[in-house]
């Protein structure tokens, strides 16, 4: 078995492969879903409706979407420049604890400053911390060629103890009862909802916002050119000048940034504070999402609302059908898996000989 | 805090509890290396450990025996091993991502397999798993299960192959040089997908070891990393068994260590020992990065006349 290049690529099979990978995708979750003895239309259609089939399933999608949307975006900036971080998780949570830090300690007054002041102070320490996180991974790789996908993914778990000796230390919140659960953000402090009796809230916005801003910095920018060329070939890079390890830095900085956003976003317009499950590996979802988009800032948009949409979705049919919610995770890992290859088939035939 | 951990190192349980830990850590290891040595890296290991601890398992639990269960979890291991080695090697995808996506996807399949089998359960169903070989009557090792001894046995098993029959020089100069490989009348692309399959296949065996010799049970988040850690340990072992023995082992200590120390009451909050293992893995990977001796073709697909 073997792989040989397609002379030409067909304008027809890169449009064609998002779709079989998508009917791929269907037709492998159908097994599983037969497996768990469920009806195969009715389990679909619940999900379906569950993400996508009312005003209250949109909100509910667009509301999970949006830290995804961010998590996508740092896999995606980074990624482009082959930059393995695999630890937007960790990244996500130290920027909702800088959030916390910044609008939530001394009983939720924050330090006494001016709401204007301080919400932009607020999400400016989020980002900071997002990216100082991911800047040692991104000087480790850079100055002694430590693999980042390693240094990244442990810096999860180490970020994560991290929280949660926050929550039962200096940020716990008295009036919890106990539960791990950091003080919570100042009311002013808070993302407006964008519909009422939603949850929908302006973190939306900018999410939307940043992924337009990137996708022109990547089209029209010559920093983009350089993020591609770094990805494409970094010793051709470095030949016509491009300045590698600096763009790289760059890079995880940026992505880093976008992770910890995610996390004080999450916080300022859906929790109000950090717990220990406040995201259900939006990080890595966040991979999927850049993967599936192929990279490309405004695909993470359409990504993440479908990922948001399985999600959302296959909770509400679980309360349905006997299907565990698990089939979510599933169908996302699938369609990750089936999307590469039909990227593969695009480009390549198989021969068999 | 220094009396604390002499007593700690004087006691022959902890050294027992060194072994248990280091244990997965072998296997996973092992399973990564040889990968690695073929030249395709495989992050698929946290996802394969999660399935392959699922498989033995289950397999145990519906009647079959304890080897009957660590031969489904390696068959387990290695149908993801065969996956990932058809996303990697003749498709040549990034095995940054393909790996990553075996993760989710074992991970994923085994949580929704657990949730099929057993819809509603309070108290996760238990096995008799493997018993201690007290019969072996040498101190540490007593303590162990068989399975500690399979993986100590793997360890030279490992390095004889690779170093002194034909087959590891195969996988080892498809790891380094391809092209000379195929000049050599090799196979690229069936050694690296027999060795993803047989690596894989260890790393289902070091899940199997968590839900058949150390716990009972299957829990959700039962493998928490050690795989990344295996990965980690894979540098620092230079790509050699022997090493990846002695940096499992380290490990292990550091772990067995922290677990002690945090029961001691001294006022440090326990996360800060329970960070030292990562912290700890990074630090090994910051310590060896000078001389890491990669295989040279890790990473890089081979396709027949591109360059």
């Amino acid at each position: 078995m073997r792989l040989e290049a397609r002379g030409e690529v067909s304008r027809f099979m890169l449009v064609a492969a998002p779709f079989a990978a998508v009917a791929f995708t269907l037709l492998v979750s159908s097994l599983f879903v037969a497996w768990a003895g469920a009806p195969l239309g009715r389990t679909y259609a619940l999900i379906l409706d569950g993400g996508f089939g009312s005003r209250f399933a949109w909100s509910e999608t667009l509301t999970r979407a949006t830290p995804l949307i961010l998590t996508g975006l740092s896999a995606a900036v980074a990624f482009r420049a082959r930059f393995y971080n695999i630890g937007a998780e960790g990244q996500l949570y130290a920027g909702a604890l800088a959030a916390v830090a910044i609008g939530g300690l001394h009983g939720g007054t924050g330090f006494a400053a001016h709401p204007a002041l301080l919400f932009p102070v607020m999400m400016a320490a989020a980002m900071l911390a997002g990216a100082l996180l991911l800047l040692v991974p991104a000087l480790l790789r850079t100055r002694l060629g430590v693999d980042e996908v390693v240094t990244t993914l442990l810096l999860n778990f180490i970020v994560l103890l991290f929280v949660s000796m926050m929550l039962e230390g200096p940020m716990k919140d008295p009036t919890a009862m106990g539960w791990p659960q950091s003080v919570a953000l100042g009311d002013d402090l808070q993302l407006g909802k964008l519909i009422e009796r939603t949850r929908v809230h302006a973190g939306l916005l900018w999410a939307v916002a940043l992924a337009a801003l990137l996708w022109a910095i990547f089209k029209y920018s010559t920093f983009g050119f350089a993020v591609r060329a770094v990805g494409a070939n970094p010793r051709g890079a470095a030949f016509v000048g491009v300045p590698v390890q600096w763009t790289m830095i760059a890079v995880a900085l940026i992505s880093g940034a976008l992770a910890g956003l995610a996390g004080a976003i999450e916080v300022a317009g859906r929790t109000g504070y950090v717990t220990l499950d406040m995201s259900p590996g939006y990080g890595f979802s966040g991979i999927v999402i850049a993967m599936l988009a192929g990279l490309n800032p405004l695909g993470v948009v359409a990504a993440a609302v479908f990922v948001a949409g399985v999600l959302v979705g296959a909770d509400s049919m679980s309360r349905g059908v006997a299907v565990p919610t698990y089939i979510a995770e599933v169908i996302v890992a699938i369609s990750l898996l089936s999307m590469l290859m039909a990227t593969a088939f695009a480009r390549y035939r198989l021969r068999w000989h | 805090m220094l009396p604390d951990i002499l007593v700690i190192l004087g006691n022959a349980d902890f050294w027992a509890a060194v072994l248990r830990i280091a244990t997965p850590l072998v296997f996973g290891t092992l399973g990564v290396l040889l990968c690695e040595r073929a030249g395709v890296l495989n992050l698929g290991i946290e996802g394969i450990m999660v399935a392959g601890a699922l498989a033995g398992w289950l397999a145990v639990y519906l009647g079959g025996s304890l080897w009957v269960g660590v031969m489904v979890a390696a068959l387990t291991g290695a149908a993801f091993g065969l996956l990932h080695a058809f996303l990697t090697v003749p498709l040549a995808l990034s095995q940054h991502v393909a790996g990553l996506g075996i993760t989710l996807f074992a991970t994923s399949v085994s949580y929704y397999a657990y949730r099929v089998s057993f819809p509603n359960v309070a108290l996760p169903p238990t096995i008799a798993p493997f018993a201690e070989m007290a019969w072996l009557t040498i101190p540490i090792l007593a303590k162990q299960t068989p399975m500690t001894l399979l993986a100590l046995t793997c360890v030279p098993l490992l390095a004889w192959v690779l170093y002194r029959t034909p087959v590891g020089l195969a996988v080892r100069m498809v790891g380094e040089n391809p092209a000379a490989a195929e000049g050599q009348g090799l196979n690229v692309n069936a050694v690296r997908t027999g060795a993803i399959v047989a690596g894989s296949a260890l790393m289902g065996v070091a899940g199997a070891f968590l839900t058949l010799s150390a716990f009972n049970a299957f829990f959700f988040n039962m493998v928490n990393g050690r795989g990344w850690i295996c990965v980690a340990l894979v540098v620092f072992a230079s790509w050699r068994p022997g090493k990846a023995l002695l940096g499992a082992l380290l490990f292990a200590f550091f772990d067995a260590l922290q677990l002690r120390l945090q029961q001691g009451g001294d006022g440090v909050p326990y996360q800060v020992y329970l960070m030292l293992p990562y912290a700890l893995s990074i630090l090994a990977l910051v310590l060896v990065a000078r001389r890491a001796a990669y295989p040279q073709a890790l990473m890089k697909p081979y396709v027949k006349g591109e360059r």
